[in-house]
């Protein structure tokens, strides 16, 4: 029994363990967001609005991404890393690191017919 | 249709993966079955809530939520699959020993099982929020072809569930003296995987920027996306592109559960025959 009465503070040590690794580093973020680029894109019918984003190199990007669309979709990029959910009508916000030019594909998993698009570092 | 079942496979993959490893690692753990309903029960139920929420989630610590929340689920998991090897790594011997036997479940303490069944419901829940808005977006667009959609959903959802047992079933079948040794080595590098994978989510954060050069590029090789590559990189942590913090975390990880498990090891060894009551057959 003495199993089964060890099991909770266990759990809960480890979860709020995890929980303060995440917490101490938001901390210091808060600080560097300053220079980053900032863009906004839109879905709407399930497409991006612009489907064609140029950003300039060497700067980190904040990609806002808002969804008019009452369902959910997923925005996805391979050659970015990225894989975000946006709740319907909801707003999501992608980080991306300082980009080398060239240009990457995006799309939204849950739609991909239609939702396409192409960011371009230049 | 087919594209409804694929991206719901897709999502609930990683999961089947995850409960069909967890079940063999575990097998001859008293109540283990029914542990892993339960989880996957508290799973869905997660899954739900994360989905109802997600809106908040992801618009918390000026938008970096949803990564934070994603991060701090793979922590908690890595955290409990280290702790499973190394209790297995302890009672193997106890276990092998009844299985060979076929003899009554041993009381072996509960813990291991509520270990467990948090395992499987982290796994259920990081991806089934997703699962859960996908088929919301179904439902809220109508009729047209909803119910090919649906369909299609519900297929990926039973593939994810046989991928599970077929795991599970595929490691059982090993000899029972090896099967201990291969969960708890897979078990160990699916833990490094998924704890490189929070790494990935709190780089996607904005939260760290060190050591964010490529390690390598094997996307020629074999790509993430493609049905090998998404297996192995649930099962072993498989990376196309990691970036060097990455592949110093997934080290890492992998050594410190090694090292703790043959510690315990050598002591579950020591205590195993007396403990147990179970004669070496």
């Amino acid at each position: 029994m003495s199993d089964r009465s060890a099991t909770p503070p266990a759990v809960s040590a480890l979860a709020a363990g995890a929980m303060a690794v995440v917490a101490l580093l938001v901390a210091p973020a808060q600080v560097r967001s300053a220079d980053e680029i900032e863009v906004s894109i839109t879905i709407k019918d399930h497409r991006f609005d612009p489907a064609e984003v140029r950003v300039p190199a060497g700067k980190a990007i904040k990609l806002t991404v808002k969804n008019l669309d009452a369902s959910a979709e997923e925005f996805e990029s391979k050659t970015l890393k990225v894989e975000k959910i946006i709740a319907g009508n909801g707003t999501g916000v992608i980080r991306l690191k300082p980009l080398a030019k060239g240009s990457h594909k995006f799309f939204g998993e849950y739609h991909e017919k239609t939702a396409q698009g192409l960011l371009i570092v230049e | 249709m087919l594209a409804a079942l694929v991206i719901v496979f897709r999502e609930v993959l990683e999961a089947g993966l995850i409960i069909g490893v967890v079940l063999a690692a575990s097998r001859g753990v008293p109540g283990r079955s029914r542990t892993v309903v339960l989880g996957v029960l508290a799973g869905v139920a997660g899954s739900a809530m994360v989905a109802t929420f997600a809106a908040q989630i992801a618009s918390a610590f000026e938008g970096r939520g949803q990564e934070l929340f994603t991060a701090a689920v793979l922590i908690l998991a890595v955290c409990m699959l280290a702790w499973h090897v190394i209790w297995m790594a302890e009672h193997a011997h106890e276990l092998t020993a009844r299985l060979r036997q076929l003899g009554h479940d041993v009381t072996l303490g509960s813990r291991s099982v509520a270990v467990l069944g948090t395992v499987v419901a982290l796994a259920v829940m990081r991806e089934g929020s997703e699962v859960v808005l996908f088929l919301t977006g179904i439902v809220l667009q109508g009729a047209e072809g909803a119910v090919a959609l649906a369909l299609g959903s519900a297929g990926g959802l039973a593939l994810g569930a046989a991928v599970s047992a077929g795991v599970s079933l595929g490691l059982s079948a090993l000899p029972v003296r090896h099967l201990f040794a291969v969960t708890g080595m897979l078990v160990t590098l699916l833990a490094a995987g998924l704890a490189a994978q929070a790494v990935q989510q709190l780089t996607s954060a904005g939260l760290i920027s060190f050591l964010d050069g490529t390690l390598w590029d094997s996307t020629w090789l074999l790509s993430e996306d493609s049905w090998p590559g998404r297996v192995l990189h649930v099962l072993i942590g498989y990376m196309d592109r990691p970036t060097v913090l990455q592949g110093i975390v997934y080290v890492a990880t992998a050594v410190t559960i090694f090292v703790l498990g043959r510690t315990r090891r050598t002591l579950g060894l020591a205590r195993a025959p007396s403990e147990a009551g179970l004669g070496q057959s």
